[in-house]
């Protein structure tokens, strides 16, 4: 797994690339760590060389909505979401909790 | 029939998944599908690393994979503490972002993306048994 950040003024656009899986995903949290405590709450995240993700990477996910989301400061959403990390997404009813882009630009400007 | 013992840790459940998706993609599953089994053996094994080998040092743990006329049958078998999904409630898929609860969200992912999943704990051990039929 590969995590690259791009800070723009007003977001963090996040690129993962790989498997999320319970194996790497103290690593993700860890970057996706690095933004909140550096205050960026606003996060574009990259999904579109994401190969593989489970139940480990939701939670993740999760975790970061929340940390985000509180007192409204900001927002996670997900941007170019593989069609198979897609369904398993809507299957454990996370899409529900993250909004979703075809488009990364797209993805920016909505923060 | 392939049965490889692997050591109960993360680092391996690349090689599971692996495992899996070679046996389904012999058999004439669809990637789309392989894909659902690689989650499903995931999240199983992770299961049987967090929960049944929790603090246990050097486990390890067998997985079989093999196709069976158009169905295939994934058994992992361990020796740690048994747990019983079948007491594991159903994640709530509607609650909102602070009310969300992540755990048995493996088990549940398990049971949809799977047509079975059974599970038997004995003094031989744990085994539990997922199977799928080929679309």
């Amino acid at each position: 797994m590969e995590v690259t950040t791009q800070e723009f003024k007003h977001c963090d656009l996040i690129a993962v690339k790989g498997r999320v899986d319970s194996s790497t995903a103290p690593q993700f949290t860890k970057e996706l760590e690095k933004a909140t405590n550096n205050g960026r709450y606003k996060i574009v995240l990259d999904m579109s060389e994401l190969e593989y993700m489970s139940s480990a990477g939701f939670r993740a996910l999760l975790a970061t909505q929340r940390n985000c989301k509180r007192y409204n400061r900001g927002e996670v959403v997900l941007a170019r979401v593989p069609d198979r990390i897609r369904e398993a997404l809507e299957l454990a009813g996370f899409t529900e909790l993250f909004k979703t882009f075809d488009d990364t630009t797209e993805a920016v400007g909505s923060l | 029939m392939p049965s490889i013992n692997y050591p109960a840790r993360f680092e391996f459940l690349d090689e599971i998944r692996d495992m899996v998706a070679d046996v389904a993609r012999a058999g004439g599953f669809s990637e789309k599908t392989i894909y659902s089994l690689q989650l499903a053996a995931d999240e199983a094994a992770t299961n049987i690393i967090e929960h049944a080998y929790a603090g246990v040092k050097n486990a390890s743990f067998s997985v079989t994979c093999e196709m069976q006329g158009d169905k295939i049958i994934i058994v992992m078998h361990d020796n740690g503490k048994s747990f019983d999904s079948s007491a594991v409630k159903e994640p709530n898929l509607k609650a909102d972002l602070a009310k969300r609860q992540i755990g048995g969200l493996g088990v549940y992912l398990m049971r949809k993306l799977m047509d079975s999943v059974h599970y038997e704990s004995s003094k031989s051990g744990n085994v539990l048994t997922m199977t799928k039929r080929r679309e």
